[in-house]
């Protein structure tokens, strides 16, 4: 059972909504759709479950077309960000109405809705309308009712983004659990990396429309293609500066510089660094340490975030730890040269952490 | 400008509250600086936003004082108290410029015309809002209306404290970053008495000097983002706070000491005083370590969040978390770990034992 | 963004097209054919292009109507609309006294128009009516029979109890609407209460006035059976409105041509006025 995309976009009066694009989605593992706000996620859903049509390419499903199918005729669910039930139905209800819709037999419908209420962790709420519970049970029990019949495919599109903090972290926690028994092809669209690396699977970095990335999520982390894919999957943003290779010698300016792995051709580069990679501490040999004015330091108990300027760049810094500084003191933060990605002026990925071999 | 204080605060929405349930609001006593940055963190229901309605009067609580400086505002209308909110929702005022939105506090006050342009574009300047000045504020985005809103705060000089309830919520994920950076900024800029409502422990420990943490209408801690982190008066606070949360696992006292999973296990504090309650022993994830000998545990899951991988363990039953650093080594199936004995400590029905002598 | 391109979706439309061809256009097409010609009886018509358009723009008949109507409706708009405003403000909010209030509202809207006409008809007559005889026995020469100031002060007073709960209807949807936090803010900020109502209340308000404004301007303007049982147009041609004397042209001297052309500019000049409220009150929603 596989969801494919050939050549699919997406144009509305002229606008580009989705470029075209190809990604074949696999059961069994989240399909991660990662991007910020507007930049196609919610469309690509759309094209995916049938409600939209797509203006070029075609969608199979399990090797067949199925472009421009009905939703209705396709087996799909859905879950948005906002808590969609039926308000004057009880919980039960409104889990059991997709089975209901399927006309299936009234002992087999308490059955089923029984044991995704268990799943689900909302059994003693059945009886309850969904005005009465809280925005988490909500959000299960719309979760519930899209899984409880048995879909070819899943589009979860940010289901945690309206939920507290904890109850985000505890849902996100159970479910790859909710979802490794089943045989569906399941989408998840977030705005945040660290949600798509805990999710695993694989995932696909969405910028402008454009599928900029896609592969196993980590290894889309710890090489991204290009620029636009490691600025997508880096939150807080990715550290980036223009560097010069010459020689063995990687210049950022006149005071500093590192070693050069002899794989890189002498040239122009920008690098990206990501913030837990710059730490107000020396933790290897091989850190370089660049000086700037600290902008404003974050503190949150256990972790530092440090916002500074160095020779014409923002810099962030997030480490373990209480890093007191005061905005606008002189310091020095140092760079793990090591976990550094290099791209060409077009922005694609020459050289990462692993390949480089600078330390 | 101004010290708050919350003297003998208790609040009921009902009239005559009997049991413990009815309080929205227990009893609670403060004393905030004049000039610092306050959080109040809590889940939905926590009482936080009745907390910041009798701060700024839009509610008067049915016990006790509230005092600017010295003195006593409990009975004075939000207007007379001279403060600023932020809501979650941004209110601008649709028919006017963005100008005329930040002067409108000022006109009010029959603040003369030259006055209100200096104070305008002083505030403009700050919150980025110069280029837009001449816009109508229905046209802004979300962020740059939340940002008038703030402004109108910010150009009152007789303004005691700011209060910011949730701000970020409508905000897209990727501005949060930058909106929460200015206003901590905005706050080292202009030295107001700042508090902030919300239920997301970064937004909350990033921004506060000092945070109030509240749970089902009680206050259980009151503290340093560090302080929180490092020593949770409750076993609440160190679920709440941090990500994943402490662990907290039941245990046997004997002699003194808390046994867990049939060993003795080290504690920064004593047991004494226990008396038959419920006892747990909170070790954050941070402070639990793979080790030669130590306690038995089976490795279930590692979730890998690019930083660092959380390990999810199974160990006397229960489920003991461990944060593991970028690259390092993770044992296979069955193993031991071990808990930081400075940071493992006692905790009975729920609160820290020993905790006026350790803190 | 995001509209979905569905063709079908026309043929959903159709049936309502449909319906509205059957009910608007063919008689509206009626009429202009009969604008355009004479007719001397007996279903023979002769073709007179724009003659009676002429005949009707030129008639101190037809100018002296429109005024009447004109001023009618510029009246009651301009009674009906702050007065709906200020009574939607001063309903309570919350509470038992909101469906209560509601309920008294929506009283006036449920009759039906010609009993509307016979109910004032009788409680303004100088002899018997209740406010007819109060009138007179304040010392007030009250007789809308035969003064023509007193038949057009009971006309408006009988629009203006008829009507304006609508528009205080519309108004409390749209001040309900309105979140706390906007009042909260504008308390913080020291507005006064003139300035959260015009720099709250009013501009959250505007959508649903616009609609009170057009629906109230396009009833009165065709008003028509309230009037005709009161005055019956009277005294004299006083309160005489372009309806009324449209029907009186059309069914009482029967003159189709002259009635149909005046039809039409009635028709055009509803939906000029009708255009110019729209642009002028929804001027300012975008930019």
């Amino acid at each position: 059972m596989t969801l494919e995309l050939k050549h699919v976009g997406k144009t509305l009066d002229g606008d580009v909504h989705i470029h075209p694009t190809d990604l074949v989605l696999e059961p069994g593992r989240f399909n991660i759709l990662l991007g910020t706000t507007l930049a196609g996620k919610t469309t690509l859903m759309q094209l995916m479950a049938g409600l939209e049509k797509p203006t070029s390419g075609e969608i199979w499903f399990n090797g067949r077309n199925v472009t421009g199918e009905r939703v209705q005729k396709r087996n799909v669910s859905m879950v948005y960000q906002q808590f969609i039930n039926y308000p004057n139905m009880s919980v039960f209800e409104n889990i059991a109405s997709p089975l209901r819709v399927a006309r299936m037999a009234e002992a087999d419908i308490r059955k089923r809705v029984e044991e995704m209420a268990g799943l689900m962790k909302i059994s003693a709420m059945l009886d309850r309308r969904p005005s009465e519970l809280s925005g988490g049970q909500q959000q299960r029990t719309a979760m519930a009712r899209a899984l409880v019949k048995d879909s070819d495919l899943i589009l979860l599109d940010e289901p945690l983004a309206n939920l507290d903090f904890k109850l985000r972290e505890e849902l996100r926690d159970e479910m790859p659990r909710i979802i490794a028994e089943r045989n569906c092809v399941v989408v998840y669209a977030t705005t945040e990396p660290s949600e798509a690396l805990l999710l695993g699977g694989h995932t696909a970095a969405l910028y402008e429309g454009r599928v900029v990335d896609y592969g196993p999520t980590s290894e889309i982390y710890c090489q991204p293609a290009d620029l636009t894919s490691a600025k997508v999957f880096s939150e807080p943003p990715i550290n980036i500066a223009g560097v010069r290779k010459s020689g063995d010698q990687i210049v950022l300016n006149e005071n500093v510089s590192w070693p050069a792995s002899s794989a890189l051709a002498d040239g122009e580069y920008t690098i990206g660094i990501r913030p837990h990679h710059v730490s107000p501490v020396r933790t290897h040999e091989s850190d370089v340490g660049i000086t700037g004015t600290v902008h404003v330091a974050e503190l949150s108990g256990s972790e530092s975030m440090i916002h500074f300027d160095a020779y014409g760049d923002s810099w962030v810094s997030l480490s373990h730890g209480v890093h007191p500084f005061d905005t606008g003191e002189e310091t020095t933060l140092f760079v793990d040269v090591s976990n550094c990605f290099y791209f060409d002026p077009a922005g694609r990925l020459v050289s990462s952490s692993d390949s480089a071999g600078v330390n | 400008m101004a010290r708050i204080t919350l003297s003998d605060l208790k609040h009921s929405y009902m009239p005559n509250p009997t049991n413990d349930a009815d309080w929205a609001l227990k009893q609670l006593d403060v004393e905030w600086d004049d000039g610092g940055a306050y959080a109040l963190l809590g889940p939905s229901g926590c009482g936080k936003t009745t907390l910041l309605n009798i701060i700024s009067g839009l509610l008067i609580p049915s016990h006790g004082r509230v005092l600017f400086d010295d003195s006593d505002v409990t009975a004075l209308a939000p207007e007379e108290r001279k403060i600023a909110q932020v809501f979650q929702f941004p209110v601008v005022y649709d028919t006017m410029t963005v100008y005329d939105n930040l002067a409108f506090p000022l006109r009010n006050r029959g603040v003369t015309e030259d006055l209100v342009d200096v104070r305008v574009r002083e505030v403009a300047e700050m919150t980025d809002l110069t280029a837009m000045l001449k816009n109508r504020a229905s046209g802004l985005t979300a962020d740059g209306k939340q940002k008038i809103s703030l402004g109108r705060g910010l150009v009152r000089t007789d303004v005691n404290a700011i209060l910011f309830d949730e701000p970020l919520t409508v905000i897209d994920p990727h501005l949060k970053f930058q909106l929460r950076l200015k206003l901590k900024e905005l706050h080292h800029r202009v030295n107001n008495t700042m508090i902030y409502v919300t239920h997301d422990q970064t937004e909350a420990l990033t921004f506060a000097d000092k945070v109030v943490v509240m749970n089902v209408g009680e206050v259980v801690q009151i503290g340093t983002p560090e302080e929180l982190f490092e020593v949770p008066h409750h076993t609440f606070v160190g679920h709440f706070i941090g990500s994943p949360g402490m662990n907290v696992l039941p245990c046997d006292i004997d002699n003194g000491a808390a046994h867990f999973a049939g060993q003795r296990v080290e504690t920064a504090n004593d047991a004494d005083g226990v008396n038959g309650r419920k006892t747990e022993i909170g070790v954050r994830p941070e402070y639990v370590t793979f080790s030669d000998q130590g306690l038995d545990a089976q490795v279930i899951r590692v979730s890998d969040t690019g930083r660092f991988n959380v390990v999810e363990t199974q160990c006397g039953g229960n489920r003991v978390n461990l944060l593991v650093g970028e690259g390092a080594e993770i044992p296979s199936e069955t193993t031991k770990i071990a808990f930081n004995p400075e940071r493992t400590r006692i905790y009975a029905d729920g609160w820290l034992m020993g905790r006026e002598a350790s803190s | 963004m995001n509209k979905t391109v569905n063709h079908k979706a026309w043929f959903f439309v159709l049936p309502v097209l449909a319906l509205v061809a059957f009910n608007a256009i063919v008689p509206l097409m009626t009429v202009v054919n009969y604008s355009v010609q004479e007719s001397f009886g007996n279903n023979v018509f002769f073709w007179s292009g724009l003659t009676w358009f002429e005949e009707m723009l030129r008639s101190p008949r037809f100018h002296a109507s429109l005024g009447r109507q004109l001023t009618f409706t510029f009246t009651i708009l301009a009674i009906e609309i702050p007065l709906g405003v200020i009574i939607a403000l001063a309903m309570p909010k919350k509470g038992i006294w909101v469906s209560v209030c509601l309920v008294l509202m929506a009283m006036p809207l449920l009759i039906p128009w010609n009993v509307v006409g016979a109910m004032w008809n009788i409680f303004a007559l100088p002899e018997i009516g209740l406010l007819g005889k109060t009138l007179n026995s304040m010392g007030f020469d009250y007789n809308y029979t035969r003064q023509p100031g007193d038949a057009w002060f009971t006309l408006i007073l009988m629009d203006v109890w008829h009507w304006t709960s609508l528009v205080v209807l519309l108004s409390y949807a749209g001040l309900v609407s309105i979140p706390d936090a906007y009042y909260q803010a504008a308390k913080i900020d020291g507005a006064s209460s003139w300035a959260i109502f015009r720099y709250i209340q009013l501009p959250k308000m505007k959508r649903v006035l616009t609609i009170a404004v057009l629906l109230r301007f396009m009833d009165s303007f065709n008003i028509y059976t309230e009037p005709s049982v009161l005055t019956g147009g009277g005294p004299g041609n006083s309160t005489t409105l372009l309806s009324l004397d449209l029907v009186k042209i059309a069914l009482g001297q029967f003159d189709l041509g002259p009635a149909a052309a005046m039809s039409l500019i009635y028709f055009l000049v509803i939906l000029l006025f009708s255009w110019i409220f729209y642009t002028l009150m929804t001027r300012n929603e975008e930019q």
